[in-house]
C-alpha cells in the first residue's frame, strides 16, 4: 500500500532542527526504495492559495486554514500495511518535534478505471 | 433420522456455538481479510450445521468443519454477487483465499490473538477499540455494548462501522505485532481490557454503581489474553481485575450505598477471587518484567491478606506506591501514597502530603482527593475543615452512590 506521511509542526520548532540529520535519513529511506518521493517545503509565509469559483480565480496570501502546526514537508512510502507505515513515519526525524500524519493513498485511477470496466461489461 | 437424534445435533450446534464461534470467527477474518465478510461467512457455516448435523452426524473436528464451510460460503457469495469485472478476477481472488490448514492448533490460537490486537490496535479511537473488542472478539450483540455503556444504539453501530472501514482503508494489518512493538501494543490491550472493568466496577455517571456484567466480561477476556500471551503484565492485570472483583459484595450496601474499604465486612470478600489474584501476582512479581498493573495488584493483594483494617501493612503499601510512582508518575498515585502513609505514620502526616498535592493545583478539580483531605482533617478532629472539604468534593462528585456517601459523612462531621 502507498502511504503519504505528512509532516506538521510549528515553525519555530522545526527551524531548530539540523538539516543535515533530515537529509540523512532522507537518504537511508530512499535507499531502501521504501520512499517514492519526498520534499521539504519552503515557511508558511512563503505560501499561497489559489480557489476557482464560478469560473473565477481567487488568489489569496497565506495558507488556507490559520493553524499553529504547519505542512513543513512530505514522504510518499511504499508499506506493507499500516503498522510498517508507523514504523517509517516515527524514524522521521520532525516526529520528536511535531507530528506525522500518516495518509494511506486512495486508489483512485484503479477505482475508476475498474468501474469503467465493469460499466462496458454489463 | 430419530427425533433425539436431531435434538443432540441442535444441542452440539448450540454448544459449538457457544465454546467455538468467536475462534471460527478469527480464523475466518484471517482466510477472508474482511470482518463483515467473516461475520456473513460465520453465520452461513452455522446455518449449514443446522442443515447437515442432524441428517450427517456432528463432524469430528466441528471447528475445522465450521471454518472451512465458512470459507466455501463466503466465496460462494461473493460469485454470486457478481462484483468482480470479469471471471479472471474473481479466481484469482478465490485462490488468493488460503485453505485451512486442518486440524493444527497454533494458528488458531494466533488467529484469536490477531483479532484482539487489531480490535485495540493505537490507530482506531479508544471507544472504537472498547466497542470492537467486545463486539468481535467477546461476541456481545451491539444493543448490550451500547446499554452497558449508556450510548444510544446507533452512535455504538455508527463507531463500529467506522473501526471496521479504517481498519481496511488504512491498511490495519491483522496480526500479533513482532516483538520490538509488543510491549507497547500489549499496553494498548490491556488499557482496553481495563477500561471495560473499570466501566463495570464504577459506572462514570448514573445510579448503579456496578454494571457487573462488563467486569465479568473484562475479566474472561483478561483469562483469554493470559491462556494466549502469558506475559508477566497480562497476568497482573488479570490479578488486580481478581482482586477488585473479590470485594464486590462488601462495596455497597443493599440500598447502593458505598461502603468504604476499611468499613467492608471482609467475610463478604471472595476468596476464591483472592486466593488466584494472589497467586497470579506472585506469579506475575516474580517474573521481575512487571509493569504497574502488577504493582496495583500487587497493593490490591496486601489489603484482600489482612483479617482486619487495623492489621494492613501500610509500609508495605507505602513502599509499592513508591515503586509505581518511579514507573508512573501521576499525581493520583502520589495522592493513594499520601493517604497510605496518613494510615501509617498518622493522618497529620497524611494532610501534609495532601496539601502539598493540592497545592500545586492538578487535582484541585478531582473529588477524590477533596474527599481524602477531608477524611484526613475528621480523623485529626478539625471538623470545620473536614466540612470544607467535604463540601468541595459534593460539589465534584457525579456518581449519585458517591454523592450520598459524601452527604453522609458530611452530616457526622456537623453540617
Amino acid at each position: 500500500m502507498k502511504y503519504l506521511c505528512l509532516v506538521y509542526g510549528e515553525e519555530r520548532a522545526l527551524a531548530g532542527m539540523d538539516d543535515r540529520h533530515c537529509v540523512a535519513y532522507d537518504e537511508q529511506i530512499r535507499a531502501s526504495g521504501q520512499c517514492l518521493a519526498s520534499e521539504a517545503l519552503q515557511p508558511v509565509a512563503t505560501a499561497t492559495t489559489v480557489r476557482v469559483r464560478n469560473g473565477k480565480l481567487s488568489v489569496t496570501d497565506g495558507p488556507f486554514a490559520e493553524t499553529k502546526e504547519i505542512l513543513a514537508g512530505f514522504y510518499m512510502i511504499e508499506a506493507r500495511d499500516l503498522n510498517e507505515a508507523i514504523q517509517v513515519a516515527s524514524r522521521i526525524p520532525p516526529a520528536e518535534v511535531g507530528c506525522v500524519e500518516v495518509r494511506p493513498i486512495r486508489p483512485i485511477r484503479e477505482t475508476v478505471k475498474a468501474n469503467a470496466a465493469k460499466a462496458a461489461a454489463d | 433420522m430419530d427425533d433425539s437424534r436431531a435434538r443432540d445435533a441442535h444441542q452440539a450446534v448450540d454448544a459449538v456455538y457457544r465454546s467455538e464461534s468467536r475462534r471460527v470467527f478469527a480464523t475466518l477474518v484471517r482466510l477472508l481479510g474482511d470482518f463483515d465478510i467473516a461475520e456473513e461467512a460465520l453465520h452461513e457455516a452455522f446455518r449449514a450445521a443446522l442443515e447437515q448435523w442432524p441428517v450427517e452426524g456432528v463432524p469430528a473436528n466441528p471447528r475445522a468443519w465450521l471454518v472451512s464451510a465458512g470459507r466455501f460460503k463466503a466465496i460462494d457469495g461473493i460469485r454470486r454477487n457478481a462484483r468482480f469485472a470479469d471471471v479472471e478476477d474473481f479466481e484469482s481472488f478465490a485462490e488468493s483465499i488460503p485453505a485451512e490448514e486442518p486440524g493444527e492448533r497454533e494458528p488458531i490460537e494466533d488467529d484469536r490473538l490477531r483479532l484482539i490486537f487489531t480490535c485495540c490496535h493505537p490507530a482506531l479511537a479508544a471507544d472504537a477499540q472498547v466497542a470492537l473488542t467486545l463486539r468481535e472478539v467477546c461476541g456481545l450483540r451491539t444493543e448490550e455494548i451500547a446499554h452497558a455503556f449508556l450510548t444510544p444504539a446507533p452512535t455504538l453501530a455508527q463507531r463500529i462501522v467506522r473501526a471496521k472501514a479504517k481498519i481496511k482503508d488504512a491498511g490495519i494489518p491483522y496480526e500479533v505485532p513482532g516483538a520490538a512493538e509488543l510491549g507497547e501494543r500489549l499496553e494498548g490491550v490491556l488499557r482496553v481490557i481495563y477500561l471495560v472493568f473499570n466501566e463495570g466496577y464504577s459506572a462514570s455517571s448514573g445510579d448503579a454503581l456496578t454494571r457487573s456484567d462488563l467486569s465479568l466480561e473484562a475479566i474472561r477476556l483478561g483469562r483469554l489474553l493470559v491462556e494466549l500471551l502469558p506475559e508477566p503484565e497480562a497476568v497482573g492485570l488479570l490479578a488486580l481485575m481478581l482482586l477488585q472483583e473479590s470485594r464486590r459484595a462488601a462495596r455497597a450496601s443493599a440500598s447502593g450505598d458505598v461502603i468504604v474499604l476499611e468499613e467492608q465486612d471482609r467475610s463478604l470478600w471472595n476468596r476464591e477471587l483472592i486466593e488466584e489474584g494472589v497467586a497470579r501476582v506472585e506469579g506475575a512479581l516474580a517474573s521481575r518484567r512487571f509493569g504497574p498493573y502488577s504493582i496495583q495488584a500487587a497493593i490490591a493483594a496486601v489489603h484482600a491478606e489482612a483479617a482486619s483494617p487495623g492489621e494492613t501493612d501500610w509500609s508495605e503499601i507505602v513502599g509499592l506506591y513508591d515503586v509505581l510512582l518511579r514507573m508512573d508518575a501521576s499525581p493520583v498515585i502520589e495522592l493513594n501514597r499520601a493517604v497510605a502513609v496518613g494510615m501509617r505514620d498518622g493522618p497529620a502526616a497524611g494532610l501534609a502530603l495532601v496539601d502539598a498535592i493540592l497545592a500545586r493545583g492538578e487535582l484541585s478539580g478531582y473529588h477524590l482527593a477533596h474527599a481524602a483531605r477531608a477524611d484526613l482533617c475528621r480523623r485529626l478532629g478539625q471538623q470545620e475543615q473536614a466540612r470544607r472539604s467535604y463540601e468541595k468534593a459534593l460539589e465534584l462528585a457525579r456518581q449519585e452512590p458517591e454523592r450520598r456517601f459524601l452527604r453522609r459523612r458530611l452530616a457526622e462531621v456537623g453540617a
